[in-house]
């Protein structure tokens, strides 16, 4: 049984969300200070264009980046039981849910789409930070269950790009649960001969590296960003010293040989292309779809 | 016997028995009826007390330094244990036991993770936390598993996995996952009871199981309940309520169809009698055991499988 029969065909959702204009028109960077106008800053996949600090990113603004001309079909989520805990901290779980979907305009942290990648058929999920950290409970759970499922479905090769803080708390033992979930749904995709690419960005930590993320055909991290299992403060309460330069930095990760490259922003897509490429044994897509990824894309023009 | 804060009136009570039975015969009262009638009270005063505990106070029953640990499990369950050691990579971690036995005459492959009893075998096993090296044990076993067609018994008791910088240097993520990946693999029978305490990440790493017992006063949860009050109150004294709010009891569990099972404990908790505890554990697990047994090694797989693709929906928490 698939959850497409049981959920709905994919349905096209708008390509057009609004556009995430920041209030302000200048940018500060976070790493350097220096400000940056934020076109700029955008054509430059908001990557300070001083010290090449690499900003977080929503999901939705990842796949206008990565998929071929920006456009891409989301696919529509399986629902899930709200707050099935019915957890209170100091603000009921509901009520925080509700104040995150009015802010990114998104059900949670997760967006699941398909289209293609240098001209190949292509399955990718991001994450949103900005929904509660990218925490994973059991609608990002199904997000990443159903897009590896499209992905086979599709026999297309799957791409996730993390960005987390780890289970969902607020889900308790249910958020715990997706880490044996979303390993069970990536090893569909990699038990079919299809990639399953894993991107690391900023930061991917607790039981989100510690299931999916570190189990991809090809680990893929941006520059500088925090990849590890437990928290900096947890690691150093335990063990009372001061963590060393660099430490759980995507370049550490590279050299303890927990991820296979270490890639830029701006060469993510022409990177992701020719692995899927080489992987599948495909014909270069180089000379076929013009890969900068800073240009406009057709959504922005509507 | 140590006992816990909430267990103040049992400890009184016993402290007299102990007295009495170092009293001569005096006065003419009985001391053994006198003792029978205190034991009587102590044993009213246990039940009420253990009929009601909160989930902090499960938390803390859960961690009772005398509860029956991995090894205890292991020496009164498995004949001809053998303890296999190392992950063939970077060393020995006996934070997670691991080997062969016999459990009911039948080949097994036992893994688990044993906090220590006092402060040298708790320093040896590193409080039960494993770094990458224990997860990666407990991979080679179960592979080994699988290939000889053997069943795998695991024990969960952790606070979590360790967190250190050779750890994650050696990557603790990366270990876990993998436990995870093959706990979904193999194709042999893979039951699981958690026995004290089933600490986050660490513990699924080797409960992604067929079947998931529980004993009635551990707890399975997302992060400890101190952890989750200091980050979401950012207040070590909302732990209780943070216990609370978790839903970390195997009640909790079995309700939300996490869990297949809980092993019921000895009256005042399985650190009251241990070999109580472990045979009614024993019990449970040969139950669950002969269901599974009776698969082929590709529906066993698929059972384990189609287990947790269901566990968590909508559909299967209300139905
Ligand atoms: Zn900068």
């Amino acid at each position: 049984m698939n959850w497409l029969t049981n959920f709905v065909r994919p349905k096209v959702r708008s390509l057009v969300a609004p556009k995430e204009i920041p209030d302000n028109l200048w940018v500060k960077c976070s790493s350097c200070g220096n400000m940056i106008f934020h076109r700029e800053l955008e054509q430059n996949s908001m990557v300070c264009s001083h010290c090449g600090y690499h900003m977080r990113l929503s999901a939705k603004k990842r796949l206008d980046m990565l998929f071929d001309y920006g456009e891409y079909k989301r696919i529509e989520l399986p629902q899930v039981k709200h707050d099935p805990i019915k957890f209170k901290d100091l603000k009921r779980y509901s009520d925080r849910l509700k104040d995150y979907r009015k802010k990114t305009k998104e059900d949670d942290a997760i967006i699941v789409a398909h289209g293609t990648l240098g001209g190949m058929p292509v399955v990718m999920a991001a994450f949103n930070f900005g929904f509660m950290g990218g925490s994973m409970g059991v609608a990002v759970g199904e997000g990443i269950v159903a897009a590896s499922e499209l992905a086979v479905l599709q026999e297309a090769p799957l791409i996730i790009v993390s960005s987390s803080g780890g289970a969902r708390m607020q889900e308790g033992i249910l958020s715990l649960m997706q880490m044996a979930r979303t390993t069970l749904a990536v090893n569909k995709v990699k038990e079919k001969g299809l990639p399953y690419i894993s991107v690391l960005t900023d930061p991917t930590t607790g039981g989100v590296t510690a299931s999916f993320a570190m189990l991809g055909d090809v680990a893929i991290a941006e520059p500088e960003c925090i990849i590890g299992f437990a928290g900096a403060r947890v690691i150093e309460q335990t063990i009372r010293q001061t963590l060393p330069e660099g430490f759980q930095r995507a370049e550490y990760l590279l050299e303890h040989g927990m991820v296979d490259m270490v890639v830029p922003r701006k060469e993510l897509r022409q990177t992701l292309s020719r692995v899927i490429g080489l992987l599948c044994n495909a014909k270069p897509a180089g000379d076929l779809i013009p890969l900068d990824s800073g240009k406009k894309t057709k959504a922005d023009d509507k | 016997m140590n006992f816990l804060d909430f267990e103040k009136t049992i400890a009184e009570l016993e402290s007299k028995i102990e007295g009495l039975r170092y009293m001569e015969e005096a006065d003419g009262i009985n001391i053994a009826d006198e003792i029978s009638r205190l034991q009587n009270k102590v044993n009213k005063q246990i039940s009420s007390i253990y009929n009601k505990l909160s989930p902090w106070q499960r938390t803390q029953v859960a961690r009772h330094s005398d509860r029956p640990h991995c090894l205890d499990y292991i020496n009164k369950l498995i004949e001809d244990f053998t303890p296999l050691a190392g992950d063939r990579c970077f060393g020995e971690d006996r934070a997670i036991i691991g080997g062969l036995g016999r459990f009911e005459g039948r080949s097994v492959v036992v893994i688990g993770q044993e906090k220590g009893n006092d402060t040298k075998t708790r320093l040896e096993h590193n409080f039960g936390m494993a770094k990458p090296e224990g997860y990666r044990k407990a991979i080679r076993l179960m592979e080994m598993a699988d290939k000889f067609n053997l069943p795998v018994l695991s024990f969960v008791d952790t606070a979590g996995a360790y967190p250190g910088i050779e750890a994650e240097a050696r990557g603790q993520a990366e270990a876990i996952a993998k436990s995870i990946e093959t706990c979904l693999k193999i194709k042999v029978p893979l039951i699981c009871t958690i026995i004290g305490e089933g600490g986050s990440g660490g513990a699924i790493a080797i409960a992604t199981a067929n079947t998931v017992l529980m004993m009635e006063h551990s707890i399975y949860s997302v992060i400890s309940p101190e952890g989750c009050a200091s980050i979401l109150w950012r207040s070590a004294d909302e732990t209780k309520t943070a216990a609370n709010a978790l839903k970390i009891t195997s009640n909790d569990l079995l309700s939300l169809k996490i869990i297949d099972e809980i092993i019921p404990e000895p009256l005042g908790g399985a650190h009251r009698d241990h070999a109580a505890a472990i045979a009614n554990a024993g019990k449970v697990i040969s139950k669950h055991l002969d269901e599974l047994l009776v698969l082929e090694p590709d529906a066993i797989h698929a059972h384990r499988q189609e287990k947790f693709l269901k566990m968590t929906r909508k559909d299967t928490l209300d139905g």
